[in-house]
């Protein structure tokens, strides 16, 4: 547990991906089976403990320390497990004389084998034997909150380096595996063979996409690129095969792996009807009603549910918009190019009559500037009705092939401009982690009258958007201008004469009824802080109305 | 008796009225007592100034000769009669020549720790308990989420990474007085036989502690043509050399930071440091606890710091405790950078 421990120490600190890397490499050549293979599963989120929760580390935290230097020392921290691991009590016992300390490996195999009961004193007795690092590693590993800055994607590509391999080639063999992942350690160091990929849906690395600045045009050819609208949706990839029973099996995945066909069962069942055999289809997930695509907003009131009930499927009817194709029948498309696929796409979507799977129309444009036209007004550019949900264009090299992972020159995304507004801000709260002790979330509003005088109605909160050194005025602001404080949040001054206005930018608005303004922002962030600009001058709500309705 | 017969806290610094003298006073004033050498404690500009060999040696070395009217040399241990009262400077255990001052007064004790630690500190005297009536504490780390660790399991993990990234150089911020210098002590004793490389605002003081007999193997200032080639190697600079200009010369450096702070994540990460040492010379938690039970105190004053946490645990002791607040008090690092600057 203790170089595991300090692998996360490390790498919590560290914010160079190729330092991370080096970090992470180092780590698995140097450790033993099965510890690194549990570390690796818990970077790459494969972990849970079914009765670990915050609160039996609570209960046994309180049984230790006062309350009070308890409330205070969490206060201060402004995090469970690090607050616990600083305050746990030193263990008095005769130096030398404690049991070594735990293995990762142990305490991952024993703590699936405990009963819930059990888990309090197993959990405390760790805690005795091991040092601050140590314990603040082990309730993150439980609590399965490590943040330290490493994707899955990145520990992968670790495993991958070890054995001089590229990480697409660990990515493909992931999905049969389990932790501690004996069989890939033993491939990738070249003691064995390429764990056999049994999985008869599994899931390929997508390819994404660079953000395209206006600079990059002057050097790209129009005539090497095909358009498409980018969707507002959520991206999966859908896989149909058939296991060694010759039974079809399908499976939805999401852009990071995860399988999610449970949530989303019309789709699988789509899947299991569809009248092609095995195929790996890369595309949106939308909501669509009556032959219209929906805005983000509605097809996020279909995710996150825990049980999905008839009546939210007739209410929120989804549906896949196919852009591109990576496997068909035994067939690896992905050395194709893009114009090769392209055509095997179309024919296989061809045969999914009825079902609630569709193409992603190409975009038709003979310059940049056409885009940029297509890009400005989708809606006059052929998507019609569905225009709402899109958020962009995207561009694609007609010869690229299909390359897992974000390579350069590719695939651009050109994403329409964001929506602005100034927004005067009203209150204020301190920020979690890094940003304990910052006012870091800030709640902004905009005018509209009532009863004749004007007042401001809150639309919305942003965490983000601003500089470190913004973040430095901006709390130095709001300790300046209290006028009340609620708990941990602060009501600043603002009036029409008083008050700091903040250009907020986001990327859509959607009706709300839980809000009191009636909108929601989606994603809004502060793009500057207007110190120039009086609070009578912000934005009024008429203007955000006017947004909801075009 | 009670302290508040003894001692005043005032705006102008905490005052004895028996014996007509500030201790550490953060404005000039007639006659000054330091406890010791950090800028926010010693000040210039005071009339006549008592304080130990060393401390009286580094405000000079920070100030210059002049920096007050007279100036007289306390002796661990040895007691001095001023008006009303008998003083009596000890070791603190924080930083080359820092002390305690006992004042007695019809043989009310009064003790004041100025800033003191516990933990292991070649370069200094160690602290010495003194049994008391009213003692009054520094209070910098005063949450029981505090607790340092041994500084040697530290500088392990220091030389650990200097072997594991052999082609960066670890930038090790540290306090220009008594934390740098703990530093290459520590270091030389964990083993390692490299020359140690020095920013330049380190050098008057570290040359001060070697003139009073401490070796820190080869030391080098580090050259601006350097700066590019130190990989592996282990840099002493103060902490706000990290994030300055000076730093970026370094190619892709590892920045580590000394300092009781670094005990937690969220102030190391604001920092930027990605390789924090938990070594202070401020006594942690548990530390405070056991000396303000070791000194037998009544009562117990609180300065500079987190007091809540201790107020708190005094009251549960059945300790009359207050909270002093005094101006000025541990900005060691913002004080420091301007005296270098």
């Amino acid at each position: 547990m203790n170089r595991f421990a300090e692998l996360l120490d490390r790498l919590a600190y560290e914010p160079s991906r190729n330092n991370k890397l080096r970090l992470l490499v180092d780590y698995f050549r140097t450790r033993a089976d099965p510890d690194r293979g549990y570390a690796l599963a818990a970077m790459a989120g494969e972990l849970t403990f079914a009765h670990a929760k915050p609160a039996v580390i609570r209960a046994l935290i309180a049984e230790r320390v006062d309350p009070v230097l308890f409330a205070m020392s969490y206060d201060y921290v402004g995090d469970l497990s690090e607050t616990v691991a600083l305050m746990w009590p030193r263990d008095d016992g005769p130096p030398g004389d404690n049991a070594p300390s735990p293995g990762l490996g142990e305490i991952v195999e024993t703590l699936h084998a405990t009963r819930k009961t059990d888990l309090p004193a197993r959990l405390s007795g760790w805690l005795d034997a091991l040092d601050e690092t140590a314990r603040w590693a082990l309730l993150k590993l439980i609590t399965g909150a490590p943040r330290i800055g490493v994707s899955a994607r990145l520990a992968k590509t670790a495993v991958a380096t070890l054995g001089e391999m590229q990480p697409n080639e660990v990515e493909e063999v992931w999905h049969g595996l389990d932790p501690p992942y004996l069989d890939l350690f033993a491939w990738v160091e070249g003691r064995s063979e390429r764990p056999s990929t049994t999985d008869p849906a599994p899931f390929r690395t997508p390819m994404l996409a660079h953000a395209i600045d206006e600079t990059d045009f002057s050097s790209l050819d129009p005539d090497d690129f095909r358009a498409e609208w980018k969707w507002d949706g959520i991206r999966v990839q859908a896989v149909c095969g058939r296991d060694e029973h010759d039974v079809r099996v399908t499976r939805l995945y999401s852009r990071t792996g995860e399988d999610v066909t449970g949530a989303f069962p019309e789709i699988r069942d789509a899947l299991m009807d569809a009248a092609f055999d095995a195929a790996t289809i890369d595309g949106e997930l939308l909501v669509v009603r009556d032959g219209l695509v929906q805005p983000f907003g509605v097809l996020q009131q279909r995710l996150n549910r825990k049980t999905v009930s008839a009546k939210l499927i007739a209410e929120f009817p989804l549906h896949i918009r196919a852009y591109d194709l990576l496997t068909e029948r035994d067939e690896d498309l992905r050395a194709l190019t893009f114009d090769q696929r392209r055509p095997r796409l179309e024919t296989l979507i061809a045969r999914c009559r009825g079902l609630p799977i569709d193409l992603s129309p190409l975009v038709p444009f003979d310059s940049w500037e056409s885009l940029a036209a297509a890009r400005a007004n989708p809606a006059n550019a052929g998507a019609g009705a569905d225009a709402e949900a899109i958020e962009g264009v995207m561009l694609k090299r007609r010869d690229s092939i299909y390359v897992g992972g974000r390579p350069r020159g590719l695939w651009w995304k050109w994403k329409r401009d964001p929506f602005n507004i100034d927004a005067v801000l009203m209150y204020a709260q301190r920020g979690h982690g890094k940003r304990s002790s910052f006012y870091s979330d800030f709640t902004f509003g905009v005018w509209r009258e009532k009863d004749g005088a004007d007042e401001l109605v809150p639309v919305g909160k942003a965490y983000f958007g601003f500089t470190d050194e913004e973040l430095l005025q901006l709390d130095r602001w709001v300790r300046n201008h209290t006028v009340s404080r609620f708990g941990p949040v602060r009501e600043v001054s603002a009036n029409k004469d008083h008050g700091l206005v903040l250009e907020i930018a986001f990327e859509g608005l959607n009706q709300s009824t839980r809000h009191k303004s009636g909108v929601a922002m989606r994603f809004p962030r502060i793009a500057r802080i207007r110190w120039d600009k009086p609070a009578r001058d912000a934005d009024r709500l008429d203007t955000l109305e006017k947004l909801l309705r075009t | 008796m009670a302290a508040q017969d003894v001692l005043t806290p005032t705006p102008g610094g905490l005052y004895c009225p028996e014996g007509d003298f500030f201790i550490d006073p953060p404005g000039a004033c007639p006659r000054a007592l330091i406890t010791h050498g950090h800028a926010d404690h010693a000040r210039a500009g005071h009339g006549s100034v008592m304080a130990t060999r060393e401390t009286l040696a580094i405000m000079a070395l920070r100030y210059g000769t002049e920096f007050a009217t007279s100036q007289q040399i306390a002796i661990y241990g040895q007691p001095v009669r001023i008006g009303g009262v008998q003083v009596s400077f000890h070791p603190a255990g924080h930083v080359l020549g820092s002390a305690q001052i006992l004042i007695e007064a019809n043989g009310y004790r009064v003790v004041v720790s100025g800033d003191y630690k516990r933990g292991y500190d070649p370069t200094c005297a160690p602290f010495e308990v003194l049994r008391c009536d009213a003692f009054i504490s520094e209070a910098t780390f005063g949450l029981p989420v505090f607790r340092h660790p041994d500084p040697r399991k530290e500088v392990r993990r220091l030389l650990d990474s200097c072997r594991a990234f052999p082609d960066r150089a670890h930038l090790v911020g540290a306090y220009s007085l008594g934390k740098a210098q703990r530093m290459m002590a520590l270091i030389r004793q964990a083993g390692w036989e490299r020359p140690l490389f020095l920013h330049g605002a380190m050098e008057k003081i570290t040359d001060y502690y070697r003139s009073e007999g401490e070796a820190f193997g080869e030391l080098r200032k580090v050259a601006a043509k350097d700066r590019g080639t130190l990989g592996g190697e282990i840099v002493i600079c103060p902490p706000s050399a990290t994030r300055d200009l000076w730093a970026r010369a370094f190619s892709d450096p590892v920045v580590a930071f000394a300092s009781g702070w670094m005990r937690i994540r969220a102030r190391a990460r604001q920092g930027g440091v990605q390789l924090p040492l938990v070594v202070s010379d401020h006594a942690d938690w548990d530390e405070l606890c056991t000396t303000i039970l070791e000194t037998e105190c009544e009562e117990l004053w609180i300065t500079h710091g987190a007091e809540d946490a201790l107020l708190h645990w005094a009251s549960q002791r059945g300790l009359r405790a207050r909270p002093l607040h005094l101006m000025g008090y541990g900005e060691e690092e913002e004080i420091e950078a301007e005296v270098s600057a």
